[in-house]
């Protein structure tokens, strides 16, 4: 397979010819693979891909997501997770497989205007996202700075194994939490590092197709040379964001809820 | 349409000074409104158009949905003050007539399938108009489409191309348009070698429509080009290195 150099490409552009596999954001026509988004290519043995620099978040099982709830129903709240579908989380997964609206007040868990983590635990385009909170890490969010960016600048918020995350957390001392869809929670003990940190991100967003992006943010936050290397936390995503594989796992819901406050009755 | 005076003068110059397979000057500004996921502002000549893209986004009202496809939304409107008489702000036919013919030449670029339940809505405002407004607002939308990182084919470029005093010219302006013999906006996928829109208003014999699509295919890859540039631009202005 011939190797193939990153380039700058716009929709209709040929990213490559001849046979590589096509993975995300490009199109097989003919015998060449040809961009759908603006942003950068890369190839490597399993195939060829673009990496986009513009576009909203589209929901994917498994990515982890910020969500302020909007409303909820008598069985799940809906909860808008910055896409083009609202996402819904089923009472059940926080009250358990016998959750029953007649019993269970759904507001003294959640109410409008909360702010929670959540797993996209199935979604297959026919129907809207469903969440869980079912996991570690996830749940309500108490405080913080909210801020959104665009979806597509989150990988490199993250950078390479966490390092520019890192990089912010560790000068401002701040927690910021990142969902996939571009929404973030920057909590920090006192303001000046929260907006140390948010004007960090921003840099972050306005330049990250630039290089050298990590060394100019240490620079911005004065951190020495060596204070971050081999430090990686493993609850932060990884670099690359998988490319578009629309599996569906199966659900989890109320699994270990178990089968307390039954009152015997259906 | 009535030929009463000369539209090109002896040394071949049309009414603006240009000669006949010279285009007008195209200037695209990328990304101007902050609230909307993609826009463009085209300067065609003295047309100035704003073209604004939102979504994939959810549909409403409900029933509009497809179940396996996004459906494209567009609005072409002239504002009151892009022409020398107010233009009344209501939607008259012809707008909605070129709408709905800007959303079919940007459809087949559109990878609808991507998106299904969704919507994308496109709005163009005519803020000044001087003739071949529809090719500069499909070339305009075309821009603020992969601005919104929408997944699309290939990029749309538009240009007119038509007859006047005999003589088969590129970018009709509105003089030209009125008073010339024939008018022939096309929409042409560049990289695809696909037309996407070709209308024709005036008479043309079969010899004259030849190269008058030859022409206007020709307009559109120069168009093409600007859009390029003008996306290469706002994405990737100072670094080079990796432009082709």
């Amino acid at each position: 397979m011939q190797e193939v150099k990153r380039k700058y490409v716009i929709p209709g552009d040929i990213v490559a010819e001849g046979n590589f596999k096509p993975l995300g954001n490009v199109f097989r026509n003919g015998n060449s693979i040809v961009a759908t988004r603006i942003g950068i290519t890369e190839s490597n043995k399993d195939g060829t891909k673009v990496i986009p620099l513009s576009g909203i978040y589209f929901p994917r099982v498994n990515d982890i997501v910020i969500g302020k709830i909007l409303d909820h129903s008598s069985l799940s709240w809906s909860v808008d997770i910055n896409s083009c579908f609202s996402a819904h989380l089923p009472a059940q997964d926080i009250f358990g497989r016998d959750f029953s609206p007649a019993h269970d007040d759904m507001g003294s868990q959640l109410s409008s205007g909360d702010v929670i983590v959540a797993r996209i635990a199935i979604f297959d385009r026919t129907r809207d996202p469903i969440l869980t909170i079912q996991d570690k890490d996830l749940g309500k969010i108490p405080t913080g700075e909210l801020l959104k960016i665009s979806a597509t600048r989150v990988p490199r918020l993250i950078g390479k194994r966490g390092s520019m995350i890192q990089t912010i957390e560790q000068a401002t001392s701040t927690r910021v939490t990142i969902g996939q869809n571009g929404i973030i929670v920057v909590s920090g003990k006192d303001k000046e590092g929260t907006n140390l940190a948010l004007n960090a991100i921003h840099i972050v967003e306005a330049e990250a197709h630039t290089s050298n992006l990590t060394q100019r943010i240490k620079q911005l936050l004065n951190v020495p040379e060596s204070d971050i290397e081999n430090d990686t936390q493993n609850n932060h995503e990884m670099n690359e964001t998988p490319m578009n594989d629309d599996k569906v796992i199966s659900n989890d819901i109320g699994k270990e809820m178990g089968m307390m406050n039954s009152d015997g009755t259906k | 349409m009535v030929q009463n005076r000369s539209l090109i003068d002896e040394s071949g110059k049309r009414s603006d000074g240009r000669i006949i397979d010279e285009l007008r000057e195209v200037k695209i500004n990328v990304g101007i409104i902050k609230n909307a996921d993609g826009s463009a502002l085209i300067e065609f000549g003295k047309n100035k158009i704003i073209a604004a893209v939102y979504g994939p986004r959810e549909v409403h009202p409900k029933h509009m949905a497809l179940s396996d496809r996004c459906v494209i939304r567009c609005r072409y409107h002239m504002s009151p003050f892009s022409t020398d008489t107010r233009k009344s702000p209501a939607p008259s036919r012809r707008e909605t007539e070129i709408s709905k013919v800007i959303r079919e030449a940007l459809e087949p670029a559109v990878m609808l399938e991507d998106y299904p339940r969704a919507a994308i809505d496109i709005f163009i405002e005519v803020l000044q108009a001087d003739g071949g407004s529809r090719c500069a607002g499909i070339t305009a939308a075309s821009v603020a489409l992969a601005d919104a990182g929408i997944n699309m084919r290939d990029m749309v470029s538009a240009c007119a191309a038509g007859k006047v005093d005999d003589k088969i010219v590129i970018d009709i302006n509105d003089t030209e348009d009125k008073e010339g013999g024939a008018d022939m906006p096309v929409a042409y996928m560049s990289n695809l070698k696909e037309i996407t829109l070709l209308q024709l208003d005036g008479e043309l014999n079969p010899t004259e429509f030849n190269t008058c699509l030859e022409e206007a295919i020709r307009g559109c890859l120069k168009v093409y080009e600007i859009q390029r540039s003008s996306l290469m631009e706002k994405y990737f202005g100072n670094e080079k290195g990796l432009k082709e």
